[in-house]
């Protein structure tokens, strides 16, 4: 795929619950943010608009499509959705850059978690005869993960506490938007009382409402924009089995496989930004995507800190994005995932223009 | 912002499906209170059964009787069950590896938290009338062996 320009991102504060404030009102506000950055007006100056969310969060069938609301759907659009996290979006508008139709767009994925109960609503993503009528839960999914990883001593509970304490911290430093932030001890966290053991509650990410968005073109269009631009050198994403029991939980099969396709090893890895929904599966990333003590993982804190269901993964991308056009680093990674116990896994590759 | 406007909705899809061949086989196979899986390209049993081969994608048919006894390879522990759970007391879930079988299943294992543990033998409670669904084993439970029962 041919290289690709980020322009601009923004993300909404993470909060537990935004009350009367709903899905258009979420999206606004980071839509404008994105493109004021870049001197658009509105959705009418890019070529191409895709947005990533779930409407079982909803409730309703087609409930993205209200979403649309706050494009502003007159004059007509072009315009798509994936019922995927946002980071995938972002994969269909580099598709459609790429096969000329389109020379900029418009990104944005959106979340509001607080009516329902997230993890029994991801209950029903899973196989609708053998695990969706159980109801077993995205949190005791990923507990059964963390499990085999504890019972073949390929972690300790002290690793996975010391993921989340950095998380905080990072977050603390970093991170404005975050729900989760502060300075704690791995002490104090182990200290607290399993919830779903082994996991305990600060090893599951909160649940969060909010969105976030961002701007790409080519290559071309960023130069004549004349604003500051990440560039994607390298996307991928693969996906494993549905079938949990069938999958080594101890690896991430389908990210080595994306890291490998997006070239993460072609240069050194400054920053990554990893969709890692359970402190044990940070570790499982990082070592998928073969990285060690020279790169800064998650900085922003991760989702550990906030995770905005369907918009995490295109925020992971985004705080890439950000550092780089900012001029910190100069390359880094990305990855967003989907499913139980990180079925699904995209990795991108970020560097200076 | 407290006051919010609150309206009772259910949510139905009121679609008919069938489930084919590989998944119907398993769930019809249930009724009798026996467990099939298939068996993948690698000689490996899927239980529940697979379609498809998971690596190869080659479409499987080769059907597997397995016991409905079995170990625990994984578990969690749910101390505060959730209203869509299966029970209402404390319970794990689990990932059991039934005898005959090459692959876990997920299910409900109705234990006291004391005796969970990794490697444990479980054993089908089957509900009293078998439809045809997942449920119809409504739960595993510590095994027990002739002599102890």
């Amino acid at each position: 795929m041919k290289d690709i320009a980020i322009v601009s991102f923004a993300q909404s504060d993470c909060r537990r619950d935004a009350g009367a404030c709903n899905e258009v009102e979420l999206i606004m506000p980071v839509i404008e943010q994105a493109m004021q950055a870049v001197g658009l007006n509105n959705s009418q100056d890019v070529d191409f608009t895709c947005s990533g969310s779930c409407d079982y969060q909803q409730g309703a069938a087609f409930a993205f499509v209200m979403g649309v609301d706050a494009l502003g759907a007159v004059p007509p659009i072009k315009e798509s959705h994936v019922e995927m996290d946002a980071a995938w979006a972002l994969y269909e508008s580099m598709l459609k850059i790429s096969m000329g139709q389109a020379e900029s767009a418009l990104i944005y994925g959106f979340g509001k978690s607080s009516p329902g109960e997230l993890p029994t609503v991801l209950s029903q993503q899973l196989d609708p005869y053998y695990l969706a009528p159980l109801w077993v839960d995205s949190v005791s999914l990923a507990a059964l993960q963390a499990r085999v990883l504890l019972d073949r001593g390929l972690l300790s509970e002290q690793d996975m506490a010391a993921v989340v304490a950095r998380s905080r911290a990072n977050a603390k430093a970093n991170n404005p938007h975050a729900q989760l932030a502060g300075d704690v001890s791995v002490e104090e966290l182990l200290a607290e009382s399993p919830w779903v053991a082994p996991l305990r509650k600060h090893d599951c990410c909160p649940i969060s409402d909010g969105a976030s968005a961002m701007v790409i073109c080519t290559i071309e269009k960023a130069r004549a924009w004349g604003k500051p631009y990440a560039v994607i050198r390298g996307i991928d994403h693969r996906m494993e089995s549905h079938n949990i029991g069938a999958r080594d939980l101890t690896r991430s099969v389908s990210t080595e496989l994306a890291a490998a396709q997006a070239g993460v090893d072609r240069g050194p890895v400054e920053v990554a930004e990893l969709y890692a929904p359970f402190s044990h599966q940070e570790i499982i990333l990082s070592q998928a995507l073969g990285l060690d003590d020279s790169t800064e993982i998650n900085p922003s804190g991760g989702v550990l800190a906030g995770n905005l269901m369907m918009a995490s993964g295109l925020s992971r991308i985004g705080e890439v994005a950000t550092r780089i056009m900012s001029g910190d680093v100069r390359r880094g990674v990305a990855h967003a995932t989907s499913g139980p116990c990180l079925q699904h896994n995209l990795v991108a590759v970020l560097e200076a223009a | 912002m407290s006051d919010l406007l609150r309206q009772q909705f259910v949510l139905g899809y009121t679609y008919t499906r069938s489930t084919g061949p590989v998944v119907g086989r398993f769930l019809t196979e249930l009724r009798q209170r026996k467990i099939v899986g298939t068996r993948g390209d690698d000689g490996r049993v899927f239980v529940p059964p697979m379609e498809f081969d998971p690596v190869t994608a080659s479409a499987l048919d080769e059907f597997v009787e397995v016991s409905d006894r079995g170990e625990v390879v994984s578990w969690c522990w749910i101390s505060e069950p959730r209203d869509s759970h299966p029970f209402d007391e404390p319970f794990a879930w689990a990932l059991v590896l039934l005898d005959g079988a090459d692959v876990p299943m997920v299910h409900a294992v109705a234990a006291p938290e004391a005796e969970m543990h990794t490697g444990m033998r479980v054993q089908a409670r089957w509900s009293e009338e078998p439809r045809g669904y997942i449920t119809d084993i409504a739960c595993f439970e510590p095994e027990v062996t002739q002599g102890e029962g």
